[in-house]
């Protein structure tokens, strides 16, 4: 198995797969949020496939994509073939949906209820989706990228102050 | 009389189980982490397990940080490991700008990561043997995992949360001092070990609690991503060292020990054969390291690896180079790196987002603690509640891990 041959089998499939890139030798591929599910159980469940092991799922913000600014990654591994692969869904911080991968991973629920917890994305589906290491009362996502860490209005540590 | 004087809660007269609370200080959970368990006499029937009791937000602080001051946050994950955690961090940025690292410091590395293994280990069992009402076993041991201690001092100046190395190598080389207690180390913890198995693997109490309790299938474990000695016990070998080698595991003979039916004493025991297969690869890595230049302690990488501070006092190219990465002035690839190595606990994973600045545009900890123990309620339920907390003690749950 190659990252050629699961390209070709996986674009042949589902045609909607698109940003395929192979950076530092790992398979990564976007499909669209509402497949997420169907891809996974495919990658999961097909012969030739086999990606029985969910390694990571996590979540990043890119506030400048309009429209899809929350991104969900999946490290999905192959134990057999030893071969890694990462899978991404972008949804918009507007309608934040997805479908949760508990019914294929159980590893996947406190997964999903971190993403959820720290960038509030909203996995339909999930049996229990809860906040899991912030206080319950927490009314915002902290890892959205519009909490900055620091005093916004700090200026000593700005990159002008460093001829950048 | 069917009136009460003392007021209780609604039902709690008709209900035959009892809910009661382990944690979030409880001295049987070893961390900050709490468990409502329903219990029906001794049997547990279900628990909710609460976390994030020490929730140091490092993925967010990381955003903020220059990637040479994300090593002590990555301490304070596994802290009984902590070596190897920043030797994963440094692997991450070397991977990132692909350094190319000279073989001595990959296997000084080993020597560390694998005391690191030896030392989380120790903990990890003898707290297994606490938690079943032998201290004694914990008490020997102990000064074995202080001996490690010294050794990193020696290394790097501290003990617990050890910051050692730096991208690229490490700051200074191993001193005269280390090397001995290194040999004295390998040559006193064999038997150490061995009279710690003696008083353990065999004797009739510890088996009567150890076998059958927390059991999980290979099939479940891989289900719910387990890995490292926990995924081991149930019978799968997957070991990332084997897997994806990093930093020259390659080079190294050892074995992979499993186990068969995933429960307390298969962990424990595949624990402790790794601690031997540790000291197999510690011993071999002393031997290749004797016929490499003695100098060798970091790679030839300037633009990331922080010079050593009397240089920086005295030499020009060296001031230059320190103000170069102290300010971020030294421009880092764009691109997603995924790296993980074999921690301790299981497989833990450094996803990086670099967008080139001087701080990760997003990090991510794959932390195996917090993955794992969501699998708890299920391992323990319907067995006892003496056997829950032994299992809780195997499974080797370190709160700064499971809460990041």
């Amino acid at each position: 198995m190659t990252n050629e041959t699961i390209k070709q089998q996986l674009s042949e499939h589902f045609p909607a797969t698109t940003e395929w890139e192979e950076p530092y030798g790992m398979l990564t591929f976007s499909v669209p949020a509402g497949d997420n599910l169907e891809v996974l159980q495919y990658l999961y469940n097909n012969e030739s496939m086999q990606f029985q092991f969910l390694t990571d799922l996590t979540g990043i913000h890119y506030p400048d994509r309009t429209g899809e600014e929350l991104c969900v990654v999946y490290h999905l591994h192959n134990l057999v073939e030893n071969v890694r692969i990462r899978m991404k869904c972008y949804v918009s911080v507007a309608n934040p949906d997805i479908h949760s991968a508990t019914s294929v991973f159980s590893g996947a629920n406190w997964m999903e209820r971190e993403t959820y917890d720290f960038f509030g994305i909203n996995f339909q589906g999930h049996p229990d989706l809860r906040r899991i290491l912030n206080v319950d009362e927490m009314d915002y996502f902290p890892m959205r990228k519009e909490y900055p860490m620091e005093d916004p209005t700090r200026m000593d540590k700005d990159d002008e102050m460093f001829g950048r | 009389m069917t009136e009460h004087h003392i007021k209780l809660a609604e039902e709690s007269l008709e209900k035959q189980t009892t809910t009661i609370n382990v944690g979030p200080t409880h001295p049987a959970t070893h961390g900050v982490f709490q468990n409502i368990m329903e219990i029906d006499g001794e049997r547990v029937i279900s628990t909710e397990p609460t976390i994030g009791y020490i929730h140091r937000a490092f993925e967010k602080i990381a955003e903020r940080r220059p990637y040479y001051q994300i090593t002590p946050l990555t301490d304070r994950l596994n802290y009984c490991s902590a070596p190897i955690n920043n030797i994963g961090w440094h692997l991450t940025i070397e991977k990132l700008v692909g350094m190319e690292i000279p073989k001595r410091v990959q296997y000084l590395r080993v020597i560390i990561m694998e005391l690191a293994r030896i030392a989380d280990h120790i903990v990890c069992n003898s707290v297994i043997a606490v938690d079943t009402g032998a201290l004694t076993p914990f008490t020997y041991v102990f000064q074995w995992r202080e001996k490690i201690y010294e050794i990193y001092e020696e290394i790097c100046g501290s003990r617990l949360t050890t910051n050692i190395g730096r991208i690229g190598g490490f700051e200074r080389n191993f001193t005269e001092a280390a090397w001995q207690k290194l040999h004295d180390f390998v040559e006193g913890f064999p038997g150490m070990l061995k009279e710690f198995e003696a008083l353990l693997d065999r004797n009739r109490i510890f088996m009567d609690r150890c076998i059958g309790a927390g059991p999980i299938s290979a099939e479940r474990a891989l289900n719910y991503s387990f890995t490292g000695p926990n995924l081991r016990a149930a019978g799968v070998d997957y070991d990332v060292r084997v897997h994806s080698p990093y930093s020259s595991y390659e080079d190294f003979e050892f074995d992979i020990p499993v186990g068969t039916t995933g429960d307390v004493y298969d962990r424990y025991l595949v624990r402790n054969k790794e601690m031997w297969e540790s000291l197999k690869i510690i011993n071999q890595a002393i031997e290749k390291i004797k016929g490499l230049d003695p100098n060798v302690y970091h790679a030839d990488a300037p633009d990331f690896y922080l010079p050593e501070k009397a240089a920086v006092y005295t030499k020009m190219e060296a001031l230059i180079y320190h103000f170069k990465i102290v300010m971020g002035e030294t421009d880092l690839p764009v691109g997603e790196v995924y790296q993980s190595v074999e921690g301790a606990n299981g497989e833990l994973g450094y996803y990086l987002i670099s967008d080139g600045g001087r701080s990760p545009y997003r990090l991510h900890f794959r932390r195996p603690c917090f993955i794992y123990y969501q699998a708890f309620p299920e391992i323990i339920s319907g067995g006892l509640l003496s056997d829950g907390i032994v299992t809780l003690s195997s499974l080797n749950v370190i709160a700064g891990e499971l809460d990041a």
